[in-house]
C-alpha cells in the first residue's frame, strides 16, 4: 500500500517538473537564442548552435558606434519615463475623483474609460495623427508621450480606481477632520498606501511605452527622434540584401536589460498588506 | 469650549429623509450622549455636526455662529471613529502630529510637546515609534483618542468608540474617557453609543433619538425616573422596563403600566399578581427571574444576590407603588 502510494507521488512530481521544464524552455528559448546570437560574429551567425561557441563583443560595439542607437536609447528612456510620470499623475487624481467623489454618471464614465482601451491602435492612428499635427508636436518625443499616455490611462485609471475604492473611507474622513485638503489626502495618505498598485501599473506603463512600435514608427521620421524598437527594425547592414542579425540581437539584448533591472528593483517594493492596522478589520 | 445649537436640522440621502427636523442644544463643556435603536440616525447626526456630511436644511450654530458650510477642521472638531481609522503607514507619533503639521504655524518643538502631553495622558508614550499594526485594539483606540486630543479641539465627537473592544477593555477605556472629560472639562463632547452603561455613566445629558427625531433629552436620572414616553422608558435601563397592559393595568387607571425589574417585590404573603417562574438568570451580584403572570410578556424581577427559585415555582409579586409609571393609549405618561 505504502509503496504504490510513493510511486504515485513520485510520478506526479516527475510529471510536474517535466511540465515546468517544457514551459520554461519554450518561453525562454527565443531570448536565450537572441543572447547567443548577439555574441556571434561573421559567418558564425548562420551556423545553428545551442551552446555558446564564441564570445565576441563586436556586435555590441557596432550597435553603440554606428548610427544613432545611443540617442535612440535616450529617447526611449525619456519617452517611457515621462509617460509613466504623466500617466500616474493623471490616473491618481482621476481615480480619486472616480472612487471618492460622488457625482452623476460616475459609473458610465468608468465604463467609457474601459471601453476606450478596447480600440486597436490602428483604428485611432489616423485621428491621432491629425491631433498631433495640429498640436505641432509631430516628429518630437512629445508626440509619443502624448499618444502613449492616452493609451496607458484607461488601464491605469481602472486599476487605481479599483484599488482606491477599497481603501477604508474612515481613513479619508479622519484626514478630512485633521484638516487635509484633497491634494494632501492623495499625496500623504493614499499614495503611501497605494505603492503596490502604483509600482505595478507604472511598471506596465513603462514596459508598454518602451516596446511600442506602431506609433513610434508613424509619429517620428528622423533618426534623432526615433525610439529603440523602430531603430532596431530599421537597422541596416553593409548592403541592401544583408540583414544584420548580430547587431539586431545585440541591440535587443541591450534594450531588454533595463526592463529586467526595473522589475528586479521594484519587485521588492511590491509589498502587500500595507493597510494592516489602520482600521479594525 | 463651544456650545452647539441645532435648529430644525434635516438630512436626506436621495429621497430618504434620515434626520427629520432635530432641535437640540448642547451646552459648553457638556458630555452629551446620543442613544437610540440601530438605524435611527445617531451616526448621521454626529456626522452632520462634524461637517463630514452636508446639511440638507436647517441651521447649525457653534457659539452662536452658523457653521453649516464650514469644513470639519474649520469647525474645530475632532472625531474618534469606531474603526480607529489610523493612518496605517505612519507611526503613532506621526498619526498624532498629522493634524498639527497641516495647521500651519506650529513649531516642531511645540508639536512634539503637545503629542507627548497627549500620549502621557493616555499612557501610550512608549508606543510613539510603533506602527498601528503593532498595537492591540485598545492601544489603537487610545492612539485615535490621542490624535484627537493633540489638536486641542473645541468639540470632541465619538462614534461608538468602544464597540470593537472586548468587555474588560471597554470598561477600562470607558473610565479613561470619563477621566478625559474631567481633565478637559471645557471641551464639549458628543458620544454615540448602544451601551446602556456607557450612556448612564458618561453622560451629563442623554439625547434619545427615534427614527430621525429627538424623543427626549435629559440627565440620565431624569430619563430613568421621568421618561416622557413609553419608548424612552423601555429604552433606558437594563433589564428593559416591564410593560403590562389590559386588565392588569385597569386598577392603576391607565392603558399600560410600566414597572422596572428592580421595582418589583416578591411577597411572602399574597401580592398584587401571582405567576409561575419560567426562567432564572443568576449573575452573582444580582439575578433576574422571569415570571409568567398571564400578561403578554413575562415579567422580569431583579433581585439582589443569587436566589434559588426554580422554573415552575409559584410566586406572589407586587410593584413598588411609588415607582410605577403609567402610560396612556398614545404611550405618553400620566403623572
Ligand atoms: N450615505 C448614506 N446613503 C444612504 N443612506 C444612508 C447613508 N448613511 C446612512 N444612511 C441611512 O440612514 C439611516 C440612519 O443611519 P445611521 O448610520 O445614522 O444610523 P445609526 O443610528 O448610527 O445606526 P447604528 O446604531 O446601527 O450605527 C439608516 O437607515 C441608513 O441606511
Ligand atoms: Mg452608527
Amino acid at each position: 500500500m505504502g509503496a504504490t502510494f510513493d510511486i504515485w507521488k513520485l510520478t506526479k512530481q516527475v510529471l510536474f517538473y517535466a511540465l515546468v521544464v517544457v514551459i520554461v524552455v519554450v518561453s525562454v528559448f527565443p531570448f536565450y537564442y537572441a543572447i547567443l546570437t548577439s555574441f556571434k560574429s561573421g559567418t558564425d551567425l548562420f551556423r545553428v548552435t545551442y551552446w555558446p561557441t564564441s564570445l565576441s563583443l563586436e556586435n555590441y560595439r557596432q550597435v553603440f558606434t554606428q548610427g544613432s542607437f545611443p540617442r535612440n536609447l535616450l529617447n526611449s528612456l525619456f519617452v517611457a519615463s515621462l509617460t509613466v510620470i504623466l500617466a500616474l499623475f493623471l490616473a491618481v487624481t482621476a481615480s480619486f475623483a472616480l472612487s471618492r467623489v460622488r457625482f452623476r454618471g460616475r459609473g458610465l464614465l468608468l465604463m467609457v474609460i474601459l471601453a476606450v482601451s478596447m480600440f486597436p491602435q490602428i483604428a485611432v492612428l489616423a485621428g491621432l495623427f491629425e491631433v498631433i499635427r495640429g498640436l505641432g508636436i509631430y516628429n518630437t518625443p512629445w508626440a509619443l508621450i502624448f499618444a502613449y499616455t492616452i493609451f496607458t490611462l484607461p488601464f491605469t485609471v481602472w486599476v487605481l480606481t479599483t484599488f482606491m475604492r477599497d481603501l477604508p473611507i474612515e481613513i479619508e474622513e479622519a484626514a478630512i477632520v485633521d484638516g487635509a485638503s484633497p491634494w494632501v489626502i492623495i499625496t500623504q495618505v493614499f499614495m503611501p498606501l497605494m505603492w503596490p498598485a502604483l509600482v505595478t501599473t507604472g511598471l506596465l506603463a513603462f514596459i508598454a511605452a518602451w516596446n511600442e512600435f506602431l506609433f513610434a514608427l508613424t509619429f517620428t521620421v528622423s533618426n534623432q527622434t526615433r525610439t529603440v524598437p523602430v531603430a532596431i527594425a530599421l537597422l541596416s547592414g553593409g548592403s541592401q540584401y544583408e540583414i544584420p542579425w548580430g547587431t539586431i540581437m545585440a541591440a535587443s539584448v541591450v534594450v531588454t536589460v533595463p526592463l529586467v533591472v526595473l522589475v528586479l528593483i521594484f519587485q521588492r517594493k511590491i509589498v502587500s498588506g500595507l493597510t494592516a492596522g489602520g482600521v479594525k478589520g | 469650549m463651544a456650545s452647539i445649537e441645532l435648529r430644525n436640522l434635516r438630512k436626506s440621502f436621495g429621497a430618504v429623509e434620515v434626520i427629520k427636523g432635530v432641535d437640540l442644544e448642547v451646552r459648553k463643556g457638556e458630555f452629551m450622549v446620543f442613544v437610540g435603536p440601530s438605524g435611527c440616525g445617531k451616526s448621521t447626526l454626529l456626522r452632520l455636526i462634524s461637517g463630514l456630511e452636508d446639511i440638507t436644511s436647517g441651521e447649525m450654530l457653534f457659539d452662536g455662529k452658523v457653521v453649516n458650510s464650514l469644513t470639519p477642521s474649520k469647525r474645530g472638531i475632532a472625531m474618534v471613529f469606531q474603526s480607529y481609522a489610523l493612518y496605517p503607514h505612519m507611526t503613532v507619533y506621526q498619526n498624532m502630529a498629522f493634524g498639527l503639521k497641516l495647521e500651519k504655524g506650529h513649531s516642531k518643538d511645540e508639536i512634539r510637546q503637545r503629542v507627548e502631553k497627549a500620549a502621557d495622558m493616555l499612557q501610550i508614550r512608549q508606543y510613539l515609534d510603533r506602527l498601528p499594526k503593532q498595537l492591540s485594539g485598545g492601544q489603537r483606540q487610545r492612539v485615535a483618542i490621542g490624535r484627537a486630543i493633540t489638536r486641542d479641539p473645541k468639540v470632541f465627537l465619538f462614534d461608538e468608540p468602544l464597540s470593537n473592544l472586548d468587555a474588560a477593555l471597554r470598561v477600562a477605556t470607558r473610565i479613561e474617557i470619563a477621566k478625559l472629560h474631567a481633565d478637559m472639562h471645557e471641551v464639549t463632547m458628543i458620544y454615540v453609543t448602544h451601551d446602556q452603561v456607557e450612556a448612564m455613566t458618561l453622560a451629563d445629558r442623554i439625547c434619545v433619538l427615534r427614527d430621525g427625531l429627538v424623543e427626549q433629552v435629559g440627565t440620565p436620572m431624569e430619563l430613568y425616573e421621568r421618561p416622557d414616553s413609553m419608548f424612552v422608558a423601555g429604552f433606558i435601563g437594563s433589564p428593559k422596563m416591564n410593560f403590562i397592559s389590559g386588565k392588569f393595568a385597569e386598577p392603576f387607571g391607565c392603558e399600560t403600566v410600566g414597572v422596572r425589574g428592580e421595582h418589583m417585590i416578591i411577597n411572602e404573603g399574597p401580592g398584587r399578581w401571582t405567576g409561575k417562574v419560567i426562567h432564572n438568570e443568576n449573575l452573582g451580584a444580582d439575578s433576574y427571574i422571569y415570571v409568567d403572570i398571564g400578561s403578554e410578556e413575562p415579567v422580569v424581577v431583579r433581585l439582589e444576590g443569587a436566589n434559588t427559585y426554580k422554573s415552575g415555582d409559584s410566586v406572589n409579586l407586587s410593584p413598588m407603588d411609588d415607582k410605577i409609571h403609567r402610560f396612556d393609549k398614545a404611550g405618553k405618561p400620566i403623572r
